[in-house]
């Protein structure tokens, strides 16, 4: 069954955060999910700002303690059992906790002593995960002077001091230029390859689509669906969707027009269709003349709007 | 599976201190204890040996001021030293570098966060006490060879005082709030019988400054350099003793809610 080959097991799983002071209200950032990932597996989270991703992920990496529900994670309870569970997972924070007194090799030698690893073996895995990272060059460096999708590597290699079983990646390329997060991806390509399982959070849908075996979509604390990028798209979206574009004030009127078959936002009108053109078309024909017309595949957005509602980056 | 992996004993204490070295390391202990006692050995020279020169000798005891102000000065070192670890480089790390962020996802448990960083202090202490005992010593002002007793009281001074500092530090919102705790600690610097004997206080007020742990720590330097060991000095030591174990747990509790949430 596949279950027993679940690496990971949430169920009804809660993250309720206490009030911060007297005035403020207690907040529930994660709101009662279920999900399994599966070895091997690269397993994503997408969801907008504050849809309790990371949330999620301090839980998983045995750090945040769940509010209620049941987590599972290498057969293991993550807060009974913390440290062992921690000792084999790999986690890539948010935020970067590079040291930044250290140097970018002293950064991977004293990380691997946390995990009890000898000298020696630090040293050895040191110097091929420096190579992993293409640091190789800057190992006496202090991490201050790196650019930010090196510290990105480094974080990633740091993580993958103790050789661990499963690598949570919170949000790896947010903030990166494009080429920076493409040498990341392939790095990450890499790791999946060698049967690391994966799991990451992102509000890109270009990154959920590249890296990810099965996702959710999550939002407001709940997951909204789940499913491979490709099962996603076809459940909730057609084919191609046409985007029409107005002067502003009129995309209300026209989506009224145009019916039920078309989203109104803000800039834009987006009509689903297995044919965009053939919309376009009939669009022309009910009289509508808009500034600019567009048709395009379908992709994770669009399955996030329809979803939810809302654009995943607002 | 990883066979390699033995969890670090002790919650990984002894991780972080060597972190720490690692940092350090650019500067060796000596050029760190030179920083330490520096202050000190100015407060020494104005007060001890300058006003000193007025004051003669203190009575009771019969020794020069300068070599009674000397162990208070030493103990107020080593305290500085500690909580300078444990307040403001606790709180950059915390807060900018997110070390500690960085340790929560490790097997480094958080009593071994909070003992290693505390270990620290008192790595950082026992260097600024043997710096200060090295002048104090260079300078003729040691009087009896029970002023060796001044290492172990160092080290327990500066566990008292860098659990207070950790405890302090996981409550610090920003920069400015140091500014309050400059408030506690001056007071109790000038007042804690640094320059004169409890004897000068009318009791009420000698009960307040018996109170504060600045005092005991004092006490605990004083007597030995000054040749006189009683079991007074037991007291001295629970007393810190139990303030710094109170602050442990407390500091320990507050860094589990900081890092854990
Ligand atoms: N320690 C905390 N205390 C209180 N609220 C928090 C805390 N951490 C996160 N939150 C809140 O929980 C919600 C979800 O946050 P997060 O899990 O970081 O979402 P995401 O990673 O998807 O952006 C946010 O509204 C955030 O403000
Ligand atoms: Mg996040």
């Amino acid at each position: 069954m596949a279950v027993l080959n679940a690496l990971i097991e949430a169920a009804g799983l809660e993250k309720t955060y206490p009030a911060r002071d007297r005035k403020g209200t207690a907040f529930r950032a994660v709101a009662g999910v279920d999900f399994q990932v599966h070895r091997g597996e690269a397993f994503g989270f997408l969801g907008p700002n504050g849809a309790g991703k990371s949330s999620t992920m301090r839980m998983l990496a045995g750090v945040s303690a769940p509010t209620a529900g049941t987590l599972r994670i290498l057969g293991l309870d993550p807060v009974a059992d913390g440290r062992r569970v921690r000792a084999r997972l790999g986690v890539v924070p948010q935020d970067d906790s590079l040291d930044t007194q250290l140097t970018v090799e002293e950064n991977l030698l004293v990380y691997g002593l946390y995990f009890g690893l000898s000298r020696r073996a630090v040293r050895a895995r040191a110097g091929e995960l420096l190579e992993f990272a293409r640091l190789e060059d800057k190992a006496g460096e202090r991490v201050e002077h790196l650019s930010g999708g090196m510290r990105r590597r480094l974080t990633i290699a740091r993580a993958l001091i103790n050789e661990p079983e499963i690598l949570l990646l919170d949000e790896p390329t947010t903030g990166l230029d494009p080429q920076a997060r493409h040498v990341l991806w392939d790095r990450l390509f890499r790791l999946k390859q060698d049967g690391v399982t994966l799991i990451l959070t992102t509000h890109y849908m270009d990154e959920a689509e590249q890296l990810c075996d099965r996702l959710v979509v999550m939002d407001k604390g709940l997951i909204a669906d789940e499913g491979s990028p490709r099962e996603l798209i076809e459940r909730h979206v057609t084919r191609e969707v046409l985007e029409l574009r107005f002067p502003p004030g009129e995309h209300e009127e026209v989506g009224r027009k145009l019916g039920d078959q078309v989203e109104v936002l803000p800039d834009r009108l987006l009509w689903y269709a297995d044919d965009g053109e053939q919309a376009l078309a009939q669009a022309t024909e009910a009289g509508v003349r808009p500034l600019t017309a567009l048709v395009r595949r379908t992709g994770l957005e669009d399955v996030f709007l329809r979803l939810t509602g809302r654009s995943l980056t607002d | 599976m990883n066979d390699r992996i033995a969890l670090p004993p002790a919650g990984g204490a002894h991780l972080v201190v060597l972190r720490n070295l690692w940092v350090h390391k650019g500067g060796s202990p000596w050029t760190m204890a030179l920083f330490s006692v520096f202050e000190p050995i100015l407060y020494l020279l104005a007060i001890g040996v300058g006003i000193g020169g007025l004051v003669g000798e203190v009575p009771g005891v019969e020794v020069p001021y300068a070599a009674f102000v000397a162990p208070a000065l030493l103990a107020t070192a080593v305290m500085n030293s500690a909580l300078e670890e444990t307040t403001q480089t606790a709180y950059a790390k915390f807060a900018f570098d997110r070390f500690y962020h960085s340790l929560a996802v490790t097997p480094i448990t958080v009593s071994g966060l909070v003992l290693g960083e505390i270990a620290w202090g008192m790595l950082r202490g026992l260097i600024t006490g043997l710096g200060f005992l090295a002048v104090v010593t260079a300078l003729g002002l040691v009087t009896s060879p029970w002023v060796l007793l001044a290492v172990p009281a160092g080290l327990l001074i500066a566990f008292t005082f860098g659990a207070a500092g950790f405890l302090t530090a996981g409550y610090v919102r920003g920069w400015s709030d140091f500014q309050y705790m400059q408030l506690v600690m001056l007071p109790m610097f000038l007042f804690a019988t640094t320059f004169y004997p409890v004897t000068v206080y009318p009791e009420p007020v000698a009960a307040v400054v018996r109170a504060l742990p600045l005092y005991h720590a004092i006490e605990l330097v004083r007597g030995p350099a000054l040749g006189q060991v009683g079991p007074g000095l037991l007291g001295n030591a629970g007393y810190l003793a139990a303030v710094g174990l109170v602050c442990f747990l407390l500091a320990r509790r507050r860094w589990r809610r900081l890092l854990t949430a």
